[in-house]
């Protein structure tokens, strides 16, 4: 989190984008993230990004349902307040199995959506730094950090080689804040210098 | 030598016209940038006027109690739970596309899932209304959650049926909620980057809670989409089967039948699907989406309205094979009699539901009649009369003739308050999707450029050219060794 450097290289073609995403992380330069307007496969690999693990936090949340369908039913209807229907067993398991199953779904869905939005800080009125607007049109945006060990104009002549159609410098809040998206940027301070290539 | 033929393994385009990633944007997003057609407003006024008319009805029924409806004696249950079915039902195409279909890396649910989703979502609200209002004092209806309470505790019945019902609805409700607004998330931020106007970049900036298209983002938003489709699969089919778990548990003649869960599921898919067919098929014209909702989708959808009305048919035929075969002869009446003989009192409500849900639909079988846009249209509404029907003669026709025949005389008719209940949850329904198809993209923007490149129709022309060459040359070429 703060106010960074970085080298925004934009790309308008996926199949450029592949190699370039390669080329650069050969040359050792480290990418910050890549925006693209939708999911491309394979990726997530090629940045060398660690697989999520949303899908094992999605397991427990459901069997973190389950448990509490049976235990609370099982509390309820054997300890708290035993209901004679019938004269069948209080402890009536088959009859719960479909809100064990609805709260398995429902715990899963809800928590895995939850925890989606809390490790991606997603919520209503965050507001982040865009770099491109038309990141979530038709480009794909690759950013580089700007250390102090980073050679600026090697680095954009670089990207410009590996293909983007333009490269700029901007200096940017990496995290979020609470803002409005008709504001101006809070920390955004123009294109400095834009290379249309 | 004799040249050998190559079968393309491509099929036809799911986005017709050579577009590009921009103009997929531009296409879709204009609808909620430009100012709402005279159609639009027509359709809109129409929907609010429903549903005014169905608050007045609902306001009828809370202040003076049920007997607004004409439910008497032996009917219990009329119209308002045969709508609840029935409204439960179309919710299910929705979550078939979104999530079985993702689950089949179906690629051309991403033309209409967007829209079907949302028609889930009010269906299940339009649902809702039902059971609720049913309750007669309806300010009582939370006493239907478990929740420590100072009755007792006095602790829901868990079961019945109809509890599992109140955990089933809104675990779909929600689910369905979240599966759709989570793939809403990056389309609100196009729509966000492309605003000109104040309000609408603020409004969805708000809605796209800040959605950048990240890498590490977009990762796990496809985890997440692919749980959600995992998780929802079993609880698509899951619902239908404990709606009809509150017919098929209890023993009246014509509910206690083990048949009631896939065939309830079967015909939810049917129904559903016709209602999507209803509602694309304007929204293509409306918002000019032609491209995109092409007559190879709905061709697709009319071989999956053409099979669930088999099977229903099938169901229809079966059920009533073993309550003749079965030997009970309360049973066999309750078919024989107060169903299959037309000139029963509900007869005729039998063989219109046999008439539109497994007859019409063979239809189908014809491909010039399932990318016949007329023919689909008329046979959408047809499919959802008859399935309207189909939840009818199951309620009505089981329990208009109890066990006690003295109580059989009174021929059961709604009151103008029952059928304004139903026809305000119709208004429900269109003013939400008339204000979705305003304020939303109706089609998945990120997905239709994720299939672009593999389904478009430059890639066809493309692959086209590179299948129609002699296969030695092909291989050549896509076998091609370097030197």
């Amino acid at each position: 989190m703060g106010v960074k450097k970085f080298i925004v290289g934009c790309f308008d073609n996926e199949d450029v984008l592949f190699p370039a995403v390669k080329s650069v992380r050969k040359a050792g330069y480290k990418i910050h993230d890549v925006y693209t307007p939708m999911p491309i496969h394979g990726l997530d690999h090629a940045m060398g990004l660690r697989e999520t693990s949303l899908h094992t936090a999605g397991f427990i949340y459901g069997i973190i349902g389950t448990t509490t369908a049976l235990t609370s039913i099982t509390w309820i209807f054997t300890r708290d307040w035993p209901l004679n229907i019938g004269g069948k067993p209080h402890f009536s398991l088959p009859a719960w199995i479909p809100i064990m199953f609805e709260l398995t779904v429902l715990f899963a869905a809800v928590g895995m959506v939850l925890t989606f939005c809390y490790l991606c800080q997603l919520a209503p009125f965050v507001k982040k730094h865009h770099f491109h607007l038309r990141a979530t049109d038709d480009l794909f945006v690759m950013v580089l950090e700007v250390t102090s060990k980073t050679n600026e104009a090697d680095t954009i002549n670089f990207l410009k080689k590996a293909g983007a159609v333009e490269v700029n410098v901007q200096v940017a809040e990496d995290g979020w804040w609470l803002g409005r998206y008709d504001k101006e940027q809070k920390l955004y301070q123009g294109h400095g210098e834009t290379v249309i290539v | 030598m004799a040249v050998l033929k190559y079968e393309s393994q491509t099929r036809d385009p799911l986005v017709d016209g050579h577009k590009d990633y921009h103009q997929v944007t531009e296409d879709i997003i204009r609808p909620i940038e430009a100012n709402p057609s005279r159609l639009w407003w027509i359709g809109f006024i129409i929907s609010v006027c429903l549903l005014l008319f169905g608050v007045y009805s609902v306001y009828r029924e809370v202040t003076y109690g049920i007997g607004q409806w004409n439910l008497n004696k032996t009917i219990g249950w009329g119209w308002d739970i045969t709508n609840f079915v029935w409204w439960v039902g179309i919710g299910h195409a929705g979550t078939l596309i979104s999530a079985i279909l993702l689950l089949f890396r179906q690629g051309w649910r991403t033309g209409v899932n967007r829209a079907a989703e949302a028609m889930t979502i009010f269906a299940v609200m339009c649902a809702g209304q039902f059971p609720i209002f049913h309750m007669g004092r309806v300010w009582m209806a939370f006493y239907v959650l478990p929740y420590p309470n100072t009755r007792g505790p006095l602790w829901v019945n868990f079961n019945s049926p109809l509890l599992w019902d109140v955990f089933a609805i809104s675990t779909y409700f929600t689910v369905s909620l979240l599966f759709w607004y989570s793939g809403l998330l990056p389309d609100l931020a196009t729509v966000r980057d492309r605003a000109k106007l104040k309000w609408r970049k603020r409004m969805y900036g708000l809605l796209s809670f800040g959605w950048t298209g990240s890498t590490k983002h977009w990762q796990r938003h496809e985890s997440l989409s692919l749980v959600l489709a995992g998780l929802s699969t079993p609880l698509v089919l899951s619902v239908h089967t404990i709606v009809s778990f509150d017919f098929a548990t209890s023993v009246i003649p014509g509910w206690h039948t083990t048949i009631f869960p896939p065939y309830f599921v079967a015909g939810a898919v049917f129904s559903g699907f016709a209602m999507v067919q209803t509602l694309l098929l304007i929204t293509r014209k409306v918002l000019g989406l032609k491209d995109y909702i092409t007559l190879n989708h709905i061709d697709v959808m009319n071989k999956v309205i053409v099979l669930t009305g088999s099977i229903v048919g099938v169901a229809y035929l079966t059920e009533l094979f073993i309550a003749w075969y079965g030997q009970n002869g309360y049973e066999w009446y309750a078919f024989k009699e107060n169903r299959a003989n037309l000139f029963s009192p509900y007869g005729w409500s039998y063989w219109l539901m046999m008439g539109c849900n497994v007859l019409s639909p063979q239809i189908f079988w014809i491909k010039k009649m399932r990318t016949n846009i007329t023919v689909t249209f008329f046979m959408s509404i047809l499919i959802n009369i008859g399935m309207w029907f189909e939840r009818f003669v199951i309620i009505v026709t089981s329990i208009y003739r109890d066990y006690l025949p003295s109580s059989w005389s009174t021929y059961y008719a709604p009151t103008i308050w029952e059928v304004g209940f139903y026809l305000g949850t119709f208004g429900l329904f269109f003013t939400c999707y008339f204000l979705f198809s305003k304020f939303f993209p109706v089609i998945a923007v990120a997905e239709i450029k994720h299939i672009l490149k593999k389904n478009g129709e430059s890639y066809k022309a493309k692959m086209d050219v590179i299948e129609n060459k002699p296969a030695e040359k092909f291989y050549e070429e896509t076998h091609a060794v370097p030197h």
